[in-house]
């Protein structure tokens, strides 16, 4: 990745009448990265592709483009294309005219127009479908025709709205895969907004956690996952248990009662902090040799592993672990210094982490996304 | 489908089949009896033979639809645009604005216009405080494509806006976002993806145009006479059924080839009415 910044956000904020969207929010981009703006809904992440892309102005606020102040540059003269949420095909249009649109646009030679949207077509896996028309195509091959038609004007960065958002799980694995090398091929900048974490995890150079308008965190998929900053960031990337402790002092943390060494430090003597083990990292032991005790709750069958939750004073901590354990069962956890991650309070302290109310029907519901491309798969997989 | 849901579907549509054999093929059955027979009841051609001797009036009814036509679809393509652009609030409210005349009978509104357009009428006495000569408006083709055009503009309004309010906004930005500035976006993604809505209207504003009588009598004070004044004529004064029908006939033959025409231009066929 090179350092070179392309797009900088300084202090923007977006409000809509009472409801303030993006609070003073900073943020750079760097040339030929995979970013990703992570976060729920209505976390402002689409918002802020939207102002990059140009289709909102900031209320306040900078954008800067290649250290030019960009601020009330329409979208058509910027140098971003975007890929829609629901793909945006000109209904009108054949997939052909639909790659060949911004071209147009452009008054290129009809020959130059020709060759890119051929070469564009082949690099989305598209060949032979020039005459189609978009209402007979499945949801996946739409989109690769969008990404086909953005491309083809040669965007410095590509902006992705939530695009695999409408596809089944298989292909959806499938076209990460492809976007993801189709932006290491082209060496261009993409910047990704999904809900999906994921997804963000295993496609981004960098991850943009937000919530509730502000920037949570930004660092790497591995920083994002083992060191969060919050127990927002925590609880959204992966699974985690998140206690309530105490800092005794560096290398050294109590919480559940027992005393634990780590490998965190800086903190205040005795500050109180939130704690956070992923349930991987949990080891299960015979209940005598336990740093912790408690008592199984729940076991559902994972495939890779058992998912149990484990009831120990009150708090619920889930743990997958590859042996059986019955429900009812007295277990003891053994838990390393670097399965344990420490952070400072936050205004989301005690909001996530306990796995009492777990339920996976939930989960799934606040994940739920339209699925109305059921009849694709069939046909995805000759492509 | 089984012979028995079969059988219920036909019981079901069984009043609308009656109503449309009383109501619709019958009628088009008798204008096609009296335009080839003599008031006796025997063959003829005589009647179609007749017709020749008004094609002037024909082609002055298919001009008059087609400038009314146009006139109405460049003001109702900005003003539907402009409407769908709007808050849902302001939608609803610009609609039943639109709507509005509609619930007045058209006699009542084309009269008005005899009101207004007259030479002593609201604006050349308006013209005549001012001290302006007054100008003469009434009795001309003007004023007849004049009463056309507002008493029909509704029905091109209407269908263009329905399909813009449903038109997908991320299509535009699709649009700006390929490097369309705002005329493109217009050329290139909001008028082709409204043709549904435009043929619609151009079909709706276009057959009643070309048939009208009363706004032509009214407005055009006689001198503009267009078919459907001739066909009310053979009717309610020369009682003369068979050219009556005749002159129908043809008027209905030449509207279908301009649906037909029309239908040709909406995308994959789908009849628009």
């Amino acid at each position: 990745m090179e350092n070179n910044i392309i797009f900088d956000l300084k202090n923007i904020t977006v409000a809509y009448g009472d409801n303030i969207v993006l609070k003073n929010l900073n943020l750079s981009i760097h040339d030929r990265e995979f970013i990703t703006l992570l976060g729920p809904s209505g976390c402002g992440k689409t918002t802020t592709l939207r102002i990059i892309g140009g289709f909102i102005e900031p209320d306040e606020g900078e954008v800067f483009f290649e250290g030019k102040k960009i601020n009330g540059v329409p979208p058509y003269r910027r140098q971003v294309n975007t890929i829609f949420q629901r793909y945006a095909l000109f209904p009108h249009l054949n997939v052909y005219e639909n790659v060949a649109f911004g071209l147009r646009l452009r008054h290129l030679p009809e020959k130059e127009v020709k060759e890119t949207v051929r070469e564009m077509l082949e690099l989305v896996n598209l060949k032979g479908f020039e005459k189609r028309h978009i209402s007979s195509l499945s949801g996946g091959q739409q989109q690769r025709v969008a990404i086909a038609r953005a491309l083809a004007v040669k965007p410095r960065v590509l902006l992705l709205d939530e695009p695999l958002g409408a596809l089944d799980l298989k292909l959806r694995k499938d076209m990460q895969v492809e976007l993801k090398n189709i932006q290491q091929r082209l060496g261009i900048t993409f910047i990704y907004v999904t809900h999906d974490q994921e997804e963000a995890l295993s496609m981004s150079d960098t991850i943009v956690v937000m919530d509730n308008g502000l920037i949570q965190q930004i660092g790497t998929p591995e920083d994002i996952y083992n060191e969060p900053r919050n127990a927002f960031v925590a609880d959204f990337i992966g699974e985690s248990n998140i206690v309530d402790g105490i800092m005794l002092k560096d290398l050294y943390c109590q919480f559940s009662g027992q005393k634990f060494e780590c490998l965190d430090k800086g903190f205040a003597p005795n500050e109180q902090v939130d704690v956070v083990v992923r349930p991987e990292d949990v080891d299960v032991v015979p209940v005598e040799n336990g740093m912790l005790k408690g008592t199984v709750t729940s076991v559902t069958f994972k495939g890779v592993h058992y998912e149990i939750i484990v009831d120990i004073g009150g708090f619920k901590w889930m743990i997958q672990t590859t042996d059986y354990q019955a429900e009812g069962d007295r277990i003891g956890l053994y838990i390393e210094p670097d399965a344990i991650h420490i952070m400072k309070k936050s205004e989301y302290s005690g909001m996530f982490g306990d796995y009492s109310s777990f339920s996976e029907e939930y989960e799934e519901l606040s994940n739920a996304e339209e699925p109305e491309d059921d009849e694709d798969n069939g046909e995805e997989e000759d492509l | 489908m089984n012979t028995r849901s079969s059988l219920g579907s036909k019981l079901v549509a069984s009043p609308y089949i009656i109503w449309a054999a009383l109501f619709i093929i019958a009628p088009l059955f008798f204008v096609v009896y009296y335009s080839f027979t003599t008031a006796s009841g025997d063959f003829t051609l005589a009647n179609v033979q007749a017709l020749t001797k008004y094609l002037p009036t024909f082609l002055r009814s298919i001009w008059f639809g087609i400038v009314a036509t146009l006139i109405c679809l460049v003001i109702a393509f900005p003003t539907a645009y402009i409407i769908s652009q709007k808050s849902d609030k302001i939608q609803r409210t610009m609609v039943m604005l639109v709507m509005l005349p509609m619930w007045m009978s058209f006699l009542i509104r084309t009269y008005s216009w005899m009101a207004i357009l007259q030479d002593t009428g609201i604006i050349n006495s308006f013209l005549a405080k001012l001290g302006i000569d007054s100008v003469h408006m009434i009795n001309t083709g003007g004023a007849v494509i004049l009463g056309m055009v507002y008493n029909f503009l509704p029905y091109m309004i209407l269908p263009i806006y329905s399909v813009m309010a449903k038109l997908d906004y991320s299509m535009v930005e699709a649009c700006q976002d390929l490097g369309g500035n705002r005329l493109t976006v217009v050329r290139k993604c909001i008028i082709p993806m409204s043709v549904p809505g435009i043929v619609s209207g151009v079909t709706m504003v276009f057959v009643p145009s070309v048939s009208t009588f009363y706004i032509s009598q009214k407005l055009g004070g006689g001198s503009f006479d267009l078919i459907g004044d001739v066909i009310e004529r053979q009717f309610q004064q020369s009682y003369n059924y068979n050219l009556g029908a005749a002159l129908s006939l043809v008027l209905m033959i030449l509207i279908l080839i301009s649906m037909a025409f029309m239908n040709k231009f909406s995308d994959e066929g789908e009849m628009v009415i």
